[in-house]
């Protein structure tokens, strides 16, 4: 797999230089001149308006090209919503597709390869589409000028349709055809923010209708080709476990059943449809090699993580002495933290459609990082970059899950494709379908870690150290990722939102050890700040009610220097009622935390049943994520993000037994249900901030609000998740 | 073995292995995609259909025990509370990766044809099999109380 990835990595070069070309301040010119893949140029003739991020047809439909994956974050919405603003389109002919694979073109901006990710699509995008929305309009007001012999400063587009004030008007779909033949202005002139038609306002999703209506083609699983094989494989029941010989006397006797190949990952069993390939997957009798596998129970993983803790590790930031401030401090708390692997379990399982006739390869899945499976599929066919397509279908979820540096979906249908390529049924489309089971003990999860926080007291309780140390397998180290995101040894993902809190203490230590295990890690939602913001959070919290201060009032105190953060901490405590007393049963926590450029406070009100389980009533939360391009939107996202933690912090956990994982679907790793929802009241803080992320931030604070509830109800800290461990759910 | 039945009121036979859960049947026999595999063990409501109006999970339900049975799929369902609650989906935009949707839309459906006016615990008795990743709960309660608000207009 190795060479995989460095080859992965080596397609990401080019355009890693190119982004910094771009950062230099060239961003607009060289996106808007790219170089159109030929499909498009050849369909450019017959009155269409084409360039890299916008189509506009004669039939007056405005085509925004998505080079991001929405897996319900809502970025086509966001993306369409910036063009359709340049362009002064009505939202009505506004429409969605997602782009080609092409890094050339399509990169993020932020990453050089094309790829979504660490919420930073609008990040990247904001300029860039705009621009193309803007470029997009001028090329039509010229259009519109040589038709009608006009002046281009006497013409004004509004809602779709180009006038002037002598009486002339077109459609944009009608001056598509001559607008393509103008010039594409270098520097197009942008909007002020005081003329922007959507961008700040709540407006539709694209996607809502057909996602309301069961729509087909939406999504990998409803994708379906003549002569379609659906792959499901025999996976190793221990991570790491590989397959030596199958028996697949009983498999074979499935109806539907047409195949059984094995590649390193398992055993794929090819049917007609999915039911037999489900069938015969489960009746397939496999012998594993288990000699490199993880045969530890999840026990035993964190009791080397926990003695990891207890020395220092690879320093990610020092300030000061913290051993000589802890040994002078009046008194120390010391605090152990551990939290568990967790799945991602989108709602949609994995899936891949793929074709492979020995010369070209095309892919249909949800890629979230197109320019790696494009990669890792060339390289494991052993075929031309250019003879992979990539077509990228809504995504039914991925909170991080779909972003592999391996491509193991990819190089998985690669290889069974060529395998039945050198059978001779060259062509054969084949979907291979992970099972729920396979989803959740399938690994790359979110890393368990264990932490060890040791705070400096002074006799006045003001805190004189603060020392944090942290072990987990890193997700980068070792991966295509780690080029890009480990820097002099230190992996930041693992301790980002600890070691660069802006809590003000005057001595200061983050360490992080590496654990390793053969169990695959990966983002999910929130990535280091899943664990860090709980940390932090929950330490703070613990700090001000054992010296006796108010913990809104004592983090204000810590957040002298952070405005933004202080802002929507007394947002939250305003809106939430903070100075005024709890009702009756009801108990709050608060928590306030930064990810991805983000602000988020959250304070939770829960209540507790007389058998000691709580219910989450209520969280009102304060967000400033720059410029709020889709208010609606970011509600929506804020709203999600909180769901995603709380259900997590209180039920889930991957735990394994000798190696195997004890949880295999929602009955064991049970989900948030509508039930343990709270109401949620977001407060959107106004801002001329560039646009930050929005999928990820809502989640880290959830997590430390309730526990933080939890001990102002009943003076007991969590430190240990999930919340069922403690009776609690 | 073959059954026939009704799929959104069109008479239909099927010719295949009664043991076939009716979840691919729809999916892969009749190419009606819309009705999703979210768990396969009757555990998330993503492959909810109506069986009579009752909502009823697809996943485990087998062809075997459908001969003559009436069902409703998100591809036909429709009527007044079906058209509020799309309507109200639409207006609050519920879905976001929208893969559960289809059973929230027809376990929704149901409930309001048999409660017109739910409050909060009949959403939560009614809603709580039909699981959302994206956590979507919040819109989908109020879309409920939406729809029903439109179903009495
Ligand atoms: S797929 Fe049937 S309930 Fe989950
Ligand atoms: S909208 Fe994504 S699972 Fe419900």
């Amino acid at each position: 797999m190795l060479h995989l990835l460095q080859n992965a990595l080596k397609a990401a070069q080019p355009s890693r230089r190119t982004f910094l070309k771009m950062s230099a301040g060239t961003v607009g010119g060289l996106i808007i001149a790219a170089k159109l893949p030929n499909t498009a140029q050849a369909a450019a003739q017959d009155g269409d308006f084409i360039q890299p991020f916008v189509h506009i047809r004669p039939d007056n439909t405005v085509v925004v090209l998505s080079k991001h994956l929405d897996k319900g974050q809502g970025v086509n919405t966001g993306l369409a919503t910036l063009v359709a603003d340049e362009l002064d389109a009505s939202w009505d002919q506004v429409t969605t597709e997602f782009a080609p694979s092409n890094p050339q073109v399509y990169a993020n901006t932020l990453f050089g390869v094309q790829g979504t990710g660490g919420s930073t699509a609008i990040p990247n995008s904001f300029m860039q589409y705009r621009q193309a929305g803007a470029a997009a309009k001028a090329m039509l007001v010229a259009a519109a000028a040589q038709q009608w012999g006009v002046a281009a400063d006497s013409i004004s587009v509004s809602q779709g349709i180009v006038s002037d004030n002598a009486g002339h008007s077109a459609t944009l779909g009608e001056l598509a055809g001559l607008a393509a033949q103008q010039d594409i202005p270098s520097e197009p002139v942008l909007k002020t923010p005081d003329q922007w038609v959507y961008i700040g306002k709540s407006f539709p999703r694209v996607d809502t209708k057909n996602k309301s209506t069961g729509a087909p083609n939406t999504y990998t699983m409803d994708v379906h080709k003549d002569g379609m094989l659906v792959a499901v494989l025999a996976r190793p029941p221990r991570f790491g476990g590989k397959p030596v010989s199958f028996d697949d006397t009983a498999t074979r006797q499935v109806a539907g059943v047409v195949d059984v190949i094995q590649v390193p990952t398992g055993v794929a069993v090819l049917a007609t449809s999915t039911w037999p390939a489900i069938q015969g997957a489960q009746t397939l009798s496999v012998e594993w090699d288990d000699s490199t596998a993880e045969m530890r129970s999840t026990t035993e993983i964190m009791a080397e993580m926990q003695d990891m803790v207890t020395k220092s590790g690879v320093n990610v930031r020092r300030d000061g002495d913290p051993e000589a401030a802890l040994a002078s401090a009046d008194r120390v708390i010391e605090v152990d933290y551990e939290f568990p692997f967790l799945a991602h379990g989108a709602m949609e399982p994995l899936d891949i459609v793929m074709t492979f006739d020995g010369e070209k390869a095309e892919i249909w899945t949800a890629s979230q990082i197109q320019t790696i499976d494009h990669n890792v599929a060339s390289a494991t066919l052993g075929i031309p970059f250019e003879n992979v397509s990539i077509n990228t279908l809504w995504a039914g979820g991925s909170f991080g899950r779909r972003a592999q540096g391996d491509a193991h979906p990819v190089a998985e249908a690669a290889l069974i494709t060529k395998a039945l390529h050198e059978k001779g049924q060259s062509g054969v489309p084949v979907k291979v379908v992970w099972t729920r089971e396979h989803d959740t003990a399938g690994g790359y999860y979110r890393p368990m870690s264990a932490h060890k926080v040791r705070v400096g007291l002074d006799a006045d309780g003001n805190v004189t150290a603060w020392s944090h140390r942290m072990a987990a397998k890193s997700i980068v180290k070792g991966t295509p990722f780690e080029a890009f995101l480990m820097k002099d040894g230190v992996d930041h993902n693992m301790t980002e939102g600890a070691h660069d809190t802006t809590y003000a203490f005057p001595v200061f230590e983050m360490d992080q050890h590496f654990a390793e295990t053969p169990v695959p890690v990966l983002w999910w939602r929130s990535v280091g700040h899943t664990h860090s913001a709980y940390v932090v959070e929950t330490m703070v919290d613990r700090i001000a009610r054992e010296t006796g201060k108010d913990p809104v009032a004592y983090r204000l105190e810590l957040l002298k220097d952070d405005p933004r953060k202080a802002n929507v901490l007394k947002l939250a405590a305003e809106k939430a009622g903070w100075d005024q007393p709890v009702a009756e049963g009801r108990h709050r926590g608060v928590a306030v935390h930064k990810s991805f450029g983000s602000y988020v406070a959250e304070i939770a009100e829960i209540s507790m049943r007389d058998d000691g389980t709580i219910k989450v009533e209520k969280v009102t939360c304060a967000v400033d994520c720059g410029i709020p391009i889709n208010p609606d939107n970011i509600k929506a996202q804020i709203e999600g993000g909180i769901g995603y933690g709380l259900g997590a912090v209180l039920r889930n956990e991957i735990t394994l037994t000798d190696g195997i994982v004890d949880q295999q679907n929602f009955d064991t790793y049970a989900p948030l249900r509508m039930s343990d929802m709270p109401e949620i009241d977001i407060h959107i803080v106004p801002s001329t901030e560039a646009p930050m992320g929005i999928g990820e931030p809502g989640t880290p604070p959830i997590g430390p609000a309730v526990a933080n509830a939890i001990a102002a109800a009943r003076k007991e800290w969590i430190t240990v998740l999930p919340m069922t461990r403690h009776g609690l759910v | 073995m073959s059954v026939t039945l009704t799929i959104n009121g069109e008479p239909r036979t099927i010719d295949a292995d009664p043991d076939t859960p009716l979840l691919w049947v729809l999916r892969d026999e009749l190419k009606m995609t819309g009705t999703k595999f979210g768990c396969g063990i009757a555990s998330c409501g993503a492959c909810t259909v109506h069986w009579d109006g009752m909502p009823i999970r697809s996943c485990q339900t087998y062809l075997a025990d459908l001969e003559g049975a009436n069902l409703t799929t998100i591809e036909g369902v429709n009527g007044k509370a079906a058209e509020a609650v799309q309507a109200a989906w639409v207006e609050l935009d519920v879905p976001q990766c929208g893969y559960c949707q289809s059973g929230q839309v027809l376990a929704a459906t149901a409930l309001l044809a048999e409660t017109p006016k739910p409050t909060d615990d009949d959403i939560d008795a009614a809603m709580d099999g039909n699981v959302c990743r994206c956590a979507t709960y919040a819109r989908i309660r109020k879309a409920i109380h939406l729809a029903a608000e439109k179903m009495e207009a």
